[in-house]
């Protein structure tokens, strides 16, 4: 498959009144065409930043690119101008964003929030673009498009809001559709049927999606691949099947053991003790290294380097050297299980 | 829509009624007559003056006839100037203060929308100090000195304009400008928030997202929705501009509804009083009013329906 959007070495800095913030360091990632990505880690590991880098979304300042590239269909997406991102945004990468309940314009009818990047990056005219609107409205499922589309986001319900988001995003055929949390402000029921539709609407129209997300149930049910970030770094990538059979990082170990299990009725929910690490003074080593079991004196020091583990999986943790000792992930991983229950 | 302008209308001769009512039983509490001045006045001339002015009736015949007058405008005469109607007081005064009110309110809405949005687009650079440090001045400043100030400069320093005439259009800029300013800078600094707000909220990502330009994106997404404060803000606003204000008017010696309202007061002149107090009560409600229409039309998430109206 082809590789549509290829992330080197990605730092992004935020300049704060204290110290310089680093929310994104050093990550790289590549998107295959008709692939689905999940970036997975909780609040604060960088994820959200990482995807709207891509976007150039990014407030800067206070935001700034400390390093690093985004090949975007073989072009570099940092070195374009403010005029040339606008004729990408939205025509080649589209976005959806957590909470469809504030995403959308208050003011200003559904049809015409679909039909602005229509008639701005398609040139429709405002009838075509109208028409378009309706034929979206019913792809993403919306009943009497024809209807809906005159009316305003709060006549919508939070579900139905969020399949009106994905027709924008998906309006002018996206290459890519970033999604930021596409299913956590809403409902569990609702929750299923908006991953379902990004499914079967990737199958329809190929578009590769970045899925981000701290669920991993959502992971399980809609990614190809995943890659974990914590501390601002991805400390683990692999095919979903690698991230839930075959874990090999010590976080990814703890978010798994952390999903409730169906099984267990007595006991306390598992977590991963500790907080994440300050980015505005990130630690020198390994991100994780203050919150595992298994840390060695190597990992407050020096970052690990990626072990490829196969042609897709890599991992950074020191326990992979070949001088480190054997450990086996704990019981309570409960490796796999998690996809049954997701 | 129709329905609940019927309803609003009856709700605002409701909220007259009260008022009214209210004003003439303060009035009647007040201690002092329209006729207590420093010259004594016989007994038998100040019964005769009560009797022709029917302050002899009983305290509820007065009432009903007020009420009953009020409702064809009639506030009845002057008790200070002889052969004079309330309404025509106001009626002369009025005017003065129409033309004014609308230039000032002018002035304050479009350039405290054009300051509050240029804030907030230079947010924390210079621009954005410069307008609200202007602004704090213009709300801390009392209009009296800011009218004294432009009287200062424009007209005795500059001689553009005259310092208080009230002849030609150039004559009311002056005052205009002086009853512009703290709603000016009030706006400004509410427009500027409240773009902010806007401005950081992720209907305006979205909107990025789809590729939309800067502008597009300050003008049509931010805009529209940030002006909604501002609007509610709008209606009592209105209303005591076009009323006049007593200061300015005094100030710039103009014969508006403002210095009116103020001189009936230390003339005890009680019709007048409540006339003017019923009239700016009036003007009140129907801006108020329309704004909620304006805001209907703004804001789709407003319904104005007969059931009970916003939100």
């Amino acid at each position: 498959m082809k590789k549509i959007l290829s992330v080197k070495n990605l730092s992004v800095s935020f300049e704060t009144y204290k110290a310089e913030v680093k929310a994104v360091r050093d990550v790289s990632f590549d998107l295959h065409e008709k692939e689905t990505l999940a970036i997975v880690g909780e609040s604060g590991s960088g994820k959200s930043v990482t995807a709207q880098s891509v976007m150039r979304l990014v407030p800067m300042p206070p935001g700034k690119f400390v390093g690093g590239s985004i090949i975007f269909d073989g072009e570099e997406l940092i070195d374009k101008s403010e005029k040339q991102m606008e004729s990408i945004r939205g025509k080649e990468i589209g976005m959806i964003f957590q909470d469809p309940m504030t995403s959308l314009n208050p003011t200003m009818t559904i049809g015409k929030q679909i039909a602005e990047g229509l008639i701005k990056h398609q040139n429709m005219s405002k009838k075509d673009a109208h028409a378009r609107g309706i034929e979206l409205l019913k792809q993403v499922g919306i009943p009497n498009p024809e209807k809906r589309i005159n009316q305003y986001p709060h006549e919508f319900s939070g579900g139905m809001r969020q399949r009106a988001m994905i027709a924008i995003a998906l309006a002018c055929n996206p290459k890519i559709l970033i999604a930021d949390e596409p299913t956590t402000a809403l409902d569990v029921t609702i929750q299923a049927q908006i991953l379902d539709l990004m499914k079967q609407l990737q199958e329809e129209t190929g578009t590769a999606i970045i899925l981000i997300t701290h669920d991993l149930g959502v992971v399980a049910n809609s990614a190809h691949r995943v890659a974990v970030m914590y501390g601002g770094k991805i400390v683990e990538t692999g095919s979903v099947e690698e991230i839930f059979y075959n874990p090999k990082h010590p976080y990814t170990w703890g978010l798994l053991g952390s999903m409730p299990k169906l099984d267990q009725h007595d006991e306390k929910l598992k977590a991963i003790p500790g907080s994440p690490p300050d980015l505005a003074d990130p630690p020198k080593g390994c991100p994780f290294a203050a919150r595992c079991p298994f840390a060695m004196k190597v990992c407050g020091e020096h970052m690990p380097e990626h072990y490829e583990l196969s042609d897709t999986q890599k991992t950074a943790c020191w326990l992979l050297h070949e001088g480190a000792p054997k450990v086996e992930p704990p019981e309570f991983v409960n490796v796999g299980g998690s996809k049954v229950n997701g | 829509m129709a329905k609940y302008l019927l309803k609003r209308i009856a709700y605002i001769f409701l909220s007259l009624f009260l008022i009214i009512t209210v004003t003439f039983f303060l009035m009647q509490i007040a201690p002092g007559s329209p006729f207590a001045s420093e010259r004594k006045m016989t007994p038998a001339l100040e019964k005769q003056m009560e009797e022709a002015y029917g302050l002899n009736d009983p305290i509820h015949e007065q009432y009903l006839d007020y009420l009953v007058n009020a409702l064809t405008f009639d506030f009845g005469p002057s008790f200070k100037y002889v052969g004079q109607d309330v309404m025509d007081i106001i009626l002369r005064g009025f005017p003065y203060s129409l033309v004014l009110g609308l230039e000032a309110l002018f002035i304050a809405t479009g350039f405290g929308i054009l300051f509050g949005v240029f804030a907030a687009l230079k947010h924390n650079k210079f621009g954005d100090y410069a307008a609200m440090v202007i602004a704090v001045l213009g709300i801390s400043v009392p209009s009296f000195i800011m009218a004294t100030i432009l009287q200062y400069i424009f007209a005795i320093k500059l001689n553009m304009f005259s310092v208080a005439r009230m002849e030609s259009f150039a004559d009311t800029i002056l005052p205009a400008l002086a009853l512009a300013t703290t709603p000016l800078a009030f706006i400004a600094r509410l427009m500027r928030s409240s773009m902010l707000d806007v401005l950081n909220s992720d209907y305006i990502k979205t909107a990025k997202s789809k590729g939309m330009s800067q502008r597009i994106v300050t003008y049509k997404h931010g805009l529209r929705n940030a002006l909604l404060p501002v609007i509610s803000y709008m209606g009592p606003l209105v209303a005591s501009i076009l009323t006049g204000s007593f200061v300015i008017e005094k100030i710039f010696g103009i014969p508006g509804l403002g210095s009116e309202f103020v001189t009936s007061i230390t003339n005890r002149d009680y019709t007048v009083i409540m006339g003017t107090t019923v009239f700016f009560s009036v003007i009140l409600l129907f801006c108020v009013l329309l704004v909620d229409i304006i805001y209907g039309i703004v804001d789709p998430r407003i319904k104005l329906d007969a059931k009970g109206g916003e939100k």
